[in-house]
């Protein structure tokens, strides 16, 4: 098997405070793997040194097998990065941004127009392609971003957190764009605190949390690792709800959380929904809806972490 | 696994061919060169800023010498020829803020993160910044001897004495760009930078030769302004310009060049390297 990025026990710290913590990624070639976790997490600080931006205190990785710290040009070839703010140049033009960038790889004036004009047409920029990038919305921002990593058609492109505070469609947009470059045979290296993008785009996860890794594998094993199935139940007549709750803890015996509407409960065995459907036949409880689902990666998250992913309101919080 | 590699990385696509295999100081150059012409881009970019680098020579200049002109020396125009000198200088080493100011700006945006990630010189983002402010800094100077010569400025220096002091403050700055980019990269924020700078650039820039002579300063203060290095090159200026001493305060001048160069050039490097 080959690996397009290797690294292992990668160990940061910033002022004493260990922001990675042993940290081993492994991506395969022509995949998306996906690092998860909520801020401050260590994602970030992962890229960076991947991207040859920092130097890891601890720990060795490669990249398309090449040393990040003793053959840090190498791997600069081979590399696109997307930063989780736009480092667009907000004074000059989408072209002018992307010819810069194309001029500095080495490609002569005409190729770099061609190429500037080829990405800006692919991410649906040509229209605002001479005006100064600070008219941009963020959408057009991220993507005029992805093209300046794309220019030189980098074997591997690392995007950290590339959705963030972006409209549903413009997220929608983005994440086409990366299933395209994947087809195309490039390995990607994203991060996202969105379990939902990590569950869309990520052949494999790793699950970061305060610098370490708490769970790796494919979005489904992580799935299947944090448990569980999830039962889900709500009764046609809202006041029978509380009796339905009792049976279902009394065949499952964990406890069970409702929120005045729906009982969700963890199972380890989905051969207990028989029993649980003839015992609340038994008690007369009219059953609206019943289902058996896989869990969520919000709530693989919260089982993995024991805290929420994405921060969450007060009310909420106090209620869990 | 080995970590021995071939030194072809076969990425699942074919890896940039085009870029650079590796440095080298002709690919610096290039580089440093499209990076001044990002520089230049957001100049022509910002029509405001353009007005600035006009309408702020003109503003000091038509101050100084009609405000306190006459007070000065009894005679505007005599102060005028002594100021002309002394108001390039300050405007161009003020000027010089905009190097560490802008440096600052790409590090907190993220665009050396760009750059940095890119198979290119590590130097020739601060290189190609500085050559680009050199432009601006050039307009500075131009700016400010129209004004001067559109209030009556004949320079006997002529044309040559001029130019040769033109190209005395741009090698001076281009020492002080060192210092700026230093503390760009030291202090936190763009505005930071600024505030710094300020402090740092209004005594050098007023406790010197500039608007007036030193002799007329309290004792202690006329030895600072006299050993600044900011005077040196003012009078040099001055020489090359309206007449007097040159060949001492000339050679003052490059030796502070060197020095500012030598002491500044290394710890940026080091504070650009260091950030982030």
């Amino acid at each position: 098997m080959t690996h397009a990025i290797r690294a292992e026990g990668l160990v940061k710290e910033f002022k004493g405070k260990r922001a990675l913590d042993r940290v081993d990624l492994t991506a395969r070639k022509g995949t998306v793997l996906g690092v998860l976790g909520p801020n401050g997490s260590g994602k970030t600080t992962s890229v960076r040194i991947l991207a040859t931006l920092l130097r890891a205190d601890g720990g060795y990785a490669e990249v398309g097998g090449f040393d990040v710290l003793r053959r840090p040009h190498e791997v600069r070839r081979l590399i696109g990065l997307t930063g989780q703010y736009a480092a667009v140049d907000e004074e000059l033009t989408g072209t002018q941004n992307l010819v810069l960038i194309a001029r500095l790889l080495g490609f002569d004036r005409a190729q770099a127009r061609a190429r500037s004009a080829e990405l800006l047409e692919g991410f649906a920029l040509s229209d605002a392609a001479d005006r100064p990038t600070k008219g941009y919305s963020g959408g057009m921002r991220r993507r005029l971003d992805l093209a300046a990593s794309m220019i030189g058609r980098p074997a591997l492109l690392y995007l950290d957190e590339p959705t963030t505070g972006l409209d549903p469609h413009s997220r929608n947009e983005l994440w086409e764009v990366v299933r395209r470059q994947v087809e195309n045979g490039v390995t990607v290296l994203l991060t996202t605190q969105y379990l939902e993008e990590a569950d869309h785009l990520a052949d494999d996860l790793v699950v970061l949390d305060h610098g370490r890794v708490i769970s790796e594998g494919t979005p489904e094993q992580l799935k299947d690792r944090a448990g569980t199935q999830v039962l889900e139940l709500r009764t046609s007549e809202a006041d029978q709800l509380g009796t339905a709750v009792k049976v279902v803890e009394t065949v499952t015996s964990s406890p069970v959380s409702d929120d005045g509407i729906t009982a969700r409960v963890p199972v380890t065995d989905s051969a207990m929904l028989p029993e649980v459907v003839r015992r609340l036949d038994e008690q007369g409880v009219a059953v609206g809806e019943l289902s058996l689902r896989k869990p969520s990666l919000d709530e693989v998250f919260l089982a993995l972490t024991g805290q929420p992913a994405e921060p969450r309101g007060t009310d909420e919080e106090t209620s869990a | 696994m080995s970590t021995v590699t071939t030194d072809s990385p076969t990425g699942p696509t074919e890896p940039s061919l085009t870029a650079p295999p590796n440095v080298t100081p002709l690919r610096t150059a290039h580089q440093g060169l499209q990076l001044a012409w990002r520089s230049v881009l957001k100049v022509k970019a910002n029509p405001e800023e353009v007005l600035g680098l006009i309408l702020q020579p003109v503003m000091f200049v038509t101050l100084f010498v009609f405000v306190f002109g006459q007070a000065m020396m009894g005679d505007w125009q005599a102060y005028r020829d002594f100021l002309m000198p002394g108001i390039i200088a300050q405007s161009v080493i003020f000027a010089t803020l905009g190097t560490g100011f802008s440096l600052s700006q790409d590090v907190e945006k993220g665009i050396f993160d760009r750059f940095r990630s890119l198979p290119i010189a590590r130097s020739a983002p601060l290189v190609g910044a500085i050559l680009g402010d050199l432009v601006r800094y050039t307009i500075t100077v131009v700016m400010v001897l129209v004004v001067g010569l559109a209030i009556g400025f004949r320079p006997e220096g002529g044309a040559l004495g001029v130019v040769a002091a033109g190209a005395l403050i741009l090698l001076f700055a281009f020492a002080l760009c060192w210092m700026s980019a230093f503390v760009g990269m030291i202090v936190r924020t763009p505005m930071s930078v600024q505030a710094f700078g300020m402090i740092l650039m209004f005594p050098l820039t007023f406790g010197s030769s500039a608007f007036v002579a030193p002799e007329s300063m309290p004792s202690w203060l006329q030895t600072v302004a006299v050993n600044n290095p900011v005077s040196h090159v003012i009078d040099a200026m001055r020489g090359l310009m309206v007449g007097g001493d040159v060949a001492g305060p000339l050679l003052w001048t490059l030796v502070w060049t060197a020095i500012i160069t030598a002491v500044f050039f290394p710890l940026a490097a080091w504070a650009y390297r260091r950030r982030t």
